[in-house]
């Protein structure tokens, strides 16, 4: 970015007329209202650039912190086929933080910079992460609500205006899709099992269907970013609409799982056509985005000394390629790329 | 003993130690990469577990004193040098036994033939972390050079003889030697000389007898199962 960025400033500072900055502008806003894709290559506004940094760095930090809730899990995990499914799905998190990273380098920032922040507490990742999973339950309802939720969120964003970051979310949305099937289906075999499963599922939803009404953010008169984002084309739906859609695709599902949902408000509405439910506790949401939820020290810190204690062996594999520049070979088989 | 229990037991096992490694590894590449690795075993263990009886039964109501793995297998994680030190030794040794077992006529034929191919990815992961690492800094050298150290000495288990497997073991020990030897020292680090499976290791996994921090594991890896008897999941 530095490279591009610094000559679009020089051009701009360079025009005192701005004539070419106030045609590139109009050229940008023809291509987002036609539906176009912007390209990394394409100029851009800058607040338009910073906001999807902002935005997608946070998603591929979700992805990162979203491995440790449910890792918590992948040694107690009761069966084999479960601790199978459970390993692919937190390997799949890995994936998706890795794709995200990858298009958010294509705005001109870095996977290092980006991570710095993270472990500075400067970016955000997704305050559903700062919940502990304390059954197996947990692992379900997560399947289910989490990514039920995150997917209804990121569906629309495989039409975003920003080519990378739509081409990614295709990718990850079907991996996505296929993890909250797994989820419900988890979440089903315990319900329908014994009495102690069953109240182990229901304990689980409790715990996970507020916090999971959170993950879409503010409600609309409170969301800083959404009107500019919308206006972009980077969101396609409001906070309180995909809220809305999600609570609607649940209910239906929760009456087949044979559990309830911890909402004494929730009941249709034949006038709208939609569920009525009742208020979200903004003050906890608040709290947890403001570090002071559950898990937020333990997920950081975690994140941290991973980081930390893993730098020697950074270290050691730049040595090697800086030793070994014209073999290549190790550099061939990165088993990221192997596996990917 | 049953074969397929020892071969079984010991990928479960390992599986289970990499998979304590989600969320903990040094970059993202290797999250995928470990958790890859550990998912390929799990699959080779359910494979083999199922020769024998109901996995879940056999990974989840057995005590100690009955899982026939290796002790190498159950070997704490450690730092990420001592996890690739413990995937050098045991996904060379895997490679060489189930290539000869793809080539030969057993019940194993057709698993070992599926599984050879990702163990030889697990090997090539483990030889080119252990080239980086060994001639990578002066601190990776180091370490890499003590996990190999402390490691060693149980990979004599390794080429014990299991009943029902048709292996000329020797020959396998020596293409195993030569196979280390020639990936250690291109890592400039040394072949370790001390003792391998004295008197007391000496195919000890084998009949049941493990090292202490393997109870502990099982024991996290049981515990759900076994507060539940009879459940489905």
């Amino acid at each position: 970015m530095a490279a591009v960025t610094a000559d679009q400033k020089a051009q701009r500072t360079a025009d005192p007329a701005d004539t070419a900055d106030a045609a590139r502008v109009a050229a940008f806003d023809a291509s987002v209202a036609a539906d176009d894709r912007i390209e990394p290559r394409d100029w851009m506004p800058e607040a338009y650039r910073a906001s999807l940094v902002r935005q997608m760095a946070q998603h591929a930090h979700s992805e990162i912190i979203g491995m440790q809730p449910e890792a918590n899990w992948i040694t107690r995990a009761p069966s084999l086929r479960r601790k199978a499914i459970l390993m692919a799905k937190v390997q799949d998190e890995a994936g998706h933080g890795l794709y995200l990273y990858s298009a958010a380098e294509t705005l001109g920032t870095s996977r290092e910079e980006l991570l710095d922040k993270l472990h500075a507490g400067r970016q955000r990742y997704s305050s559903i992460f700062n919940y502990p999973t304390l059954t197996w339950a947990d692992v379900g309802a997560i399947g289910w609500l989490v990514d039920g939720a995150a997917i209804t969120n990121q569906v629309p964003l495989c039409r975003c205006s920003y080519g990378p970051y739509a081409r990614a979310m295709v990718r990850i949305c079907k991996e996505e899709s296929f993890h909250q099937r797994q989820g419900y289906e988890l979440l089903l075999t315990l319900s329908r099992g014994t009495p102690e499963q069953h109240e182990m599922a229901q304990d689980a939803v409790n715990r996970w269907w507020w916090p999971s009404l959170m993950m879409f953010g503010p409600p609309d008169d409170a969301s800083a970013h959404s009107a500019q984002s919308m206006a972009w084309k980077i969101k396609r739906h409001s906070n309180d609409e995909l809220r809305q859609r999600f609570v609607d695709i649940c209910v239906p599902q929760a009456e087949a799982l044979g559990l309830a949902l911890p909402d004494p408000g929730l009941r249709w509405n034949e006038e709208r056509g939609q569920h009525d439910f009742g208020a979200i506790d903004w003050t906890e949401f608040q709290e947890v985005l403001k570090g002071n939820g559950p898990c937020n020290e333990q997920r950081l810190t975690q994140r941290r000394e991973a980081h930390e204690e893993g730098a020697w062996v950074r270290d050691a594999a730049a040595a090697y390629a800086a030793k070994h520049p014209a073999r290549g070979s190790a550099q061939h088989t990165q088993p990221g790329e192997a596996t990917a | 003993m049953s074969a397929a229990l020892a071969l079984g037991d010991d990928a479960l096992v390992l599986s289970h130690r990499l998979g304590e490694w989600a969320g903990h590894a040094p970059v993202l590449e290797e999250e995928v990469a470990l958790a890859n690795i550990a998912l390929d075993l799990l699959g080779q263990a359910r494979v083999l577990l199922s020769l024998v009886g109901d996995e879940d039964e056999l990974a989840y109501l057995r005590e100690e004193r009955a899982f026939r793995n290796l002790q190498l297998v159950e070997q704490p994680n450690g730092d990420f040098a001592h996890t690739i030190a413990r995937q050098l030794y045991f996904s060379v040794h895997q490679h060489l036994l189930y290539s000869e077992l793809a080539a030969g006529q057993s019940q194993f034929t057709d698993l070992a033939a599926k599984a050879v191919k990702e163990v030889a990815y697990h090997r090539d992961h483990a030889e080119h972390w252990v080239l980086r690492l060994g001639d990578g800094t002066a601190e990776s050298h180091e370490r890499l050079q003590a996990g190999l150290d402390a490691l060693w000495r149980f990979t004599g288990e390794m080429f014990q003889p299991v009943e029902g497997l048709d292996i000329d073991w020797e020959a396998l020990r020596g293409s195993w030697l030569t196979a280390i030897t020639d990936v250690v020292e291109r890592a400039t680090l040394s072949v370790p000389d001390g003792p391998r499976s004295g008197a007391w290791a000496a195919g000890a996994g084998r009949q049941g007898l493990h090292t202490e921090p393997f109870g502990r594991m099982i024991a996290e890896m049981q515990h759900l199962h076994r507060s539940h008897p009879g459940a489905s999941w």
